[in-house]
C-alpha cells in the first residue's frame, strides 16, 4: 500500500501566449489553462504506483475555480481524492508562501508515504516546491526522478543528473519530483472520466489551513515581480520570398556571406 | 556576531568553476554593498588550492567544511553544512550555482530560512534600497521577469556561463575552517554511472542546423544531414521529433539543450516559444518554412519562405559551390 499526495498547478496554456506590441508584456488574459505537462507525469506516476502497490492518490491544486477542470481530470486519470486551496488571501503567493499552503494541507490530511509534483512548474520554471516542502515537512527528498518503484518500505528511484545519473534508496516518506522522461501521461476513457465526476473535491482556505492572512499571498512572500517582458528579440527578420527555391538560396547565401557569418 | 556580517555577500556551488564565476557576479555586489564576500567550500579533503583561488577570484573570506560525511554532494548534508555557516555569519546575499543540485538545495535552504529564492538568474542587481533584484526566464521563456527578493538572506540561484569568470589577482582572503554536526543522510546513492557523453557537445557547435515537424519521415533528414556537413555544422531537433518520434536523442529548447552558435538554421520549425528559448543567443538565426505566418520568422535575422525539400537542396549544392567543398 501505498498512499501519494500528488501536487499540480494548471498554468496557462504557453503556447497561446502573445505579446503585446505596444508594452512588450505578455498577454495573458483569456488564454485556456492547462495541467502543467510535468505535474500530469506526477499524476501518472502517482496512479502507476497505487496500480501495482495498491493505495490511494489524492491530487492537491492552489487554484480558483477554474482550477476544478484541472483536479477533475487527475482524478479521471486515477486519483481517489482531490483538494482545491481556495483563498483571496492566497493570490500572490510566491514559492516561499505557497510551499506554506502546502505543507499546511499535507499535514492536515496525513498517512501519505509519498509527495510527488513536477521538477517545475512550465511557467514560473522556479522549481522550488519540492525541495521547500522537503524542508518544511522534514522529509528527505528525491529530485529530478525518472524512475521510481517503491519496494517495502523503500523508495528506489533514477535521477537524472547533469554529468550522470543516480540511483537511488530512502525510507518512506518522501518528497519526489519527477522529470518530464518519468512516464507518458494517460488519456483518461470516457467511463474514467464520469466516474471522477462523483469522486469529492474538497475545498479549503486559510482559516481550514490554519494559516493566517500574513504568512499566505503576497503578503507572506518574499520574492515580488516587478515587471514581465517579452525578452528583446534584436533580429533582422529579413524575409526572403521569391519564386523559385534556387533564388531564395541564392540570396540567403549572399546575404550570410555578406555578414560573415559563411566564410 | 557583527554587524557588518549581516550585510555580507556568500556564494556557494560545488561546481567549483561555477564558484568562481559567482564570485565575479558576488564581488560586484559586495563592493556596491560595501560589504566582505565570502566563498563557501563544501567537501571532503577539501583543497588548500581551491581555498586560494577563491580568494584570487575575488573572495575575502573563504568558510570550509571540511568533513568526510560530504564526499559526496547529499543535498540534506550539504543543506546543513551550508545553515551552519549561515547560521554563524549570517548574511545579506547568498549566490548559489544553478546546477541541477544547486536548485535542489537553495530552495531548501530558503524555506528552513524563511525567506525568498529567485531561480536561474541571468542579471543580478540592487535596487535604490540596496536589495538584490534579478531578471529570469519566465512563461516557459517567452517572457523575462524582473524580480526583487525583500527577505534576508536574498537567495539568488545563477546558472554555468552566466558571468564570466573574474580574472585572479594576488588578494588576501582569510580562510575560515568550520565544525559542523552533520545528519546521517536519509537517502542512499546505490549507483551512480556517468552519462553517455556525446563526443562532442552541442552547446560547442558553432552552427547548427534543426529540424521540426516539417520533416515529413525520418529518412529526410538526410537533407539537413548534407548541408550540415557543407557548413561543419550539427544536427539536431525540436522536442517533439525527440521525445515523442525518437528521431534523435536531444533536442534544443527551453527543457533541452540551450545553444549560443555563430548561425542556427531552423528548418521546418514552427519557433514555439519553448524552442526559441533555447537558441535565444545564436549569433544570427535562419529559418526555412513553407508557411509564411509561422511565429519562427519573428525571431528570425534571415526567414526563407519556401519548401524546404526543394530549399535545402538548393542551399546545400551553392553552398558547396561558394564554399569549394
Amino acid at each position: 500500500m501505498v498512499n501519494v499526495i500528488v501536487l499540480i498547478k494548471d498554468i496557462v496554456d504557453l503556447t497561446e501566449i502573445k505579446v503585446d506590441p505596444s508594452t512588450q508584456r505578455p498577454i495573458l488574459a483569456g488564454l485556456s489553462r492547462k495541467i502543467s505537462d510535468v505535474d500530469k507525469r506526477a499524476v501518472e506516476a502517482a496512479v502507476q504506483l497505487k496500480e501495482k502497490n495498491g493505495g490511494r492518490v489524492v491530487v492537491v491544486s492552489l487554484g480558483d475555480d477554474k482550477t476544478r477542470t484541472a483536479l477533475r481530470e487527475a482524478l479521471a486519470m486515477g486519483g481517489d481524492e482531490a483538494y482545491l486551496l481556495k483563498d483571496p488571501a492566497f493570490e500572490g503567493s510566491d514559492t516561499l508562501a505557497t510551499a506554506r499552503i502546502l505543507a499546511a494541507t499535507i499535514e492536515k490530511i496525513g498517512n501519505y508515504d509519498l509527495i510527488l509534483c513536477g521538477e517545475m512548474t512550465l511557467d514560473s520554471l522556479s522549481a522550488q516546491v519540492g525541495p521547500r516542502l522537503g524542508a518544511l515537512l522534514g522529509l528527505p527528498q528525491v529530485t529530478y526522478a525518472r524512475k521510481l518503484e517503491v519496494k517495502g518500505d523503500m523508495l528506489v528511484a533514477e535521477r537524472d543528473l547533469e554529468e550522470e545519473d543516480e540511483v537511488v534508496e530512502v525510507p518512506l516518506p518522501v518528497v519526489v519530483t519527477v522529470t518530464r522522461e518519468v512516464n507518458e501521461p494517460r488519456i483518461p476513457a470516457l467511463m474514467s472520466i464520469m466516474r471522477a465526476s462523483r469522486k469529492t473535491i474538497t475545498e479549503w482556505g486559510g482559516e481550514a489551513l490554519g494559516l493566517s492572512a500574513d504568512e499566505v499571498g503576497a503578503i507572506g512572500s518574499a520574492v515580488r515581480v516587478l515587471e514581465v517582458k517579452a525578452p528583446p528579440m534584436e533580429r533582422k527578420r529579413t524575409i526572403i520570398k521569391v519564386e523559385t527555391e534556387e533564388e531564395a538560396a541564392r540570396s540567403l547565401v549572399e546575404r550570410l556571406i555578406k555578414d560573415g557569418v559563411v566564410k | 556576531m557583527s554587524a557588518t556580517d549581516s550585510q555580507g555577500v556568500i556564494v556557494y556551488s560545488e561546481n567549483h568553476n561555477l564558484l568562481l564565476e559567482l564570485l565575479g557576479a558576488g564581488r560586484r555586489l559586495a563592493d556596491k554593498l560595501g560589504t566582505q564576500l565570502s566563498a563557501v567550500l563544501i567537501g571532503s579533503k577539501v583543497t588548500e588550492e581551491r581555498q586560494k583561488e577563491a580568494v584570487k577570484h575575488g573572495a575575502d573570506r573563504v568558510y570550509v567544511v571540511d568533513e568526510p560525511r560530504l564526499k559526496t554532494f547529499d543535498v540534506e548534508t550539504c543543506g546543513a553544512a551550508l545553515l551552519t555557516v549561515l547560521k554563524a555569519y549570517a548574511s545579506k546575499v547568498l549566490l548559489i550555482g544553478a546546477t541541477k543540485r544547486g536548485k535542489e538545495l537553495a530552495p531548501r535552504v530558503a524555506a528552513v530560512l524563511e525567506t525568498g529564492c529567485m531561480t536561474d538568474c541571468i542579471t543580478l542587481d540592487l535596487d535604490g534600497e540596496g536589495r538584490l533584484t534579478a531578471k529570469r526566464m519566465t512563461y516557459g521563456g517567452s517572457a523575462i521577469a524582473e524580480v526583487v527578493c525583500l527577505k534576508k538572506p536574498q537567495i539568488a540561484t545563477v546558472p554555468p556561463k552566466t558571468f564570466e569568470k573574474p580574472t585572479p589577482s594576488d588578494r588576501t582572503g582569510e580562510v575560515i575552517p568550520l565544525r559542523v554536526a552533520l545528519p546521517e543522510p536519509k537517502v542512499k546513492v546505490v549507483e551512480r554511472r556517468q552519462k553517455q557523453q556525446a563526443a562532442f557537445r552541442i552547446e560547442d557547435a558553432p552552427v547548427v542546423v534543426g529540424c521540426g515537424r516539417g520533416f515529413k519521415k525520418k529518412e529526410d533528414v538526410k537533407l539537413l544531414e548534407e548541408l550540415a556537413e557543407v557548413l561543419d555544422a550539427r544536427v539536431s531537433c525540436t522536442r517533439p521529433l525527440a521525445a515523442d518520434y525518437h528521431w534523435m536523442q536531444e533536442w534544443i529548447g527551453l527543457s533541452g539543450h540551450k545553444i549560443r552558435p555563430k548561425l542556427y538554421i531552423a528548418v521546418g520549425i514552427s519557433g514555439t516559444i519553448q524552442h526559441v528559448a533555447g537558441i535565444r543567443d545564436a549569433q544570427t538565426i535562419v529559418a526555412v518554412n513553407a508557411d509564411e505566418e509561422t511565429p519562427i520568422f519573428n525571431a528570425v535575422d534571415y526567414g526563407v519562405v519556401g519548401d524546404l525539400y526543394k530549399v535545402v537542396p538548393a542551399l546545400t549544392k551553392l553552398l558547396k559551390e561558394k564554399l569549394r567543398k
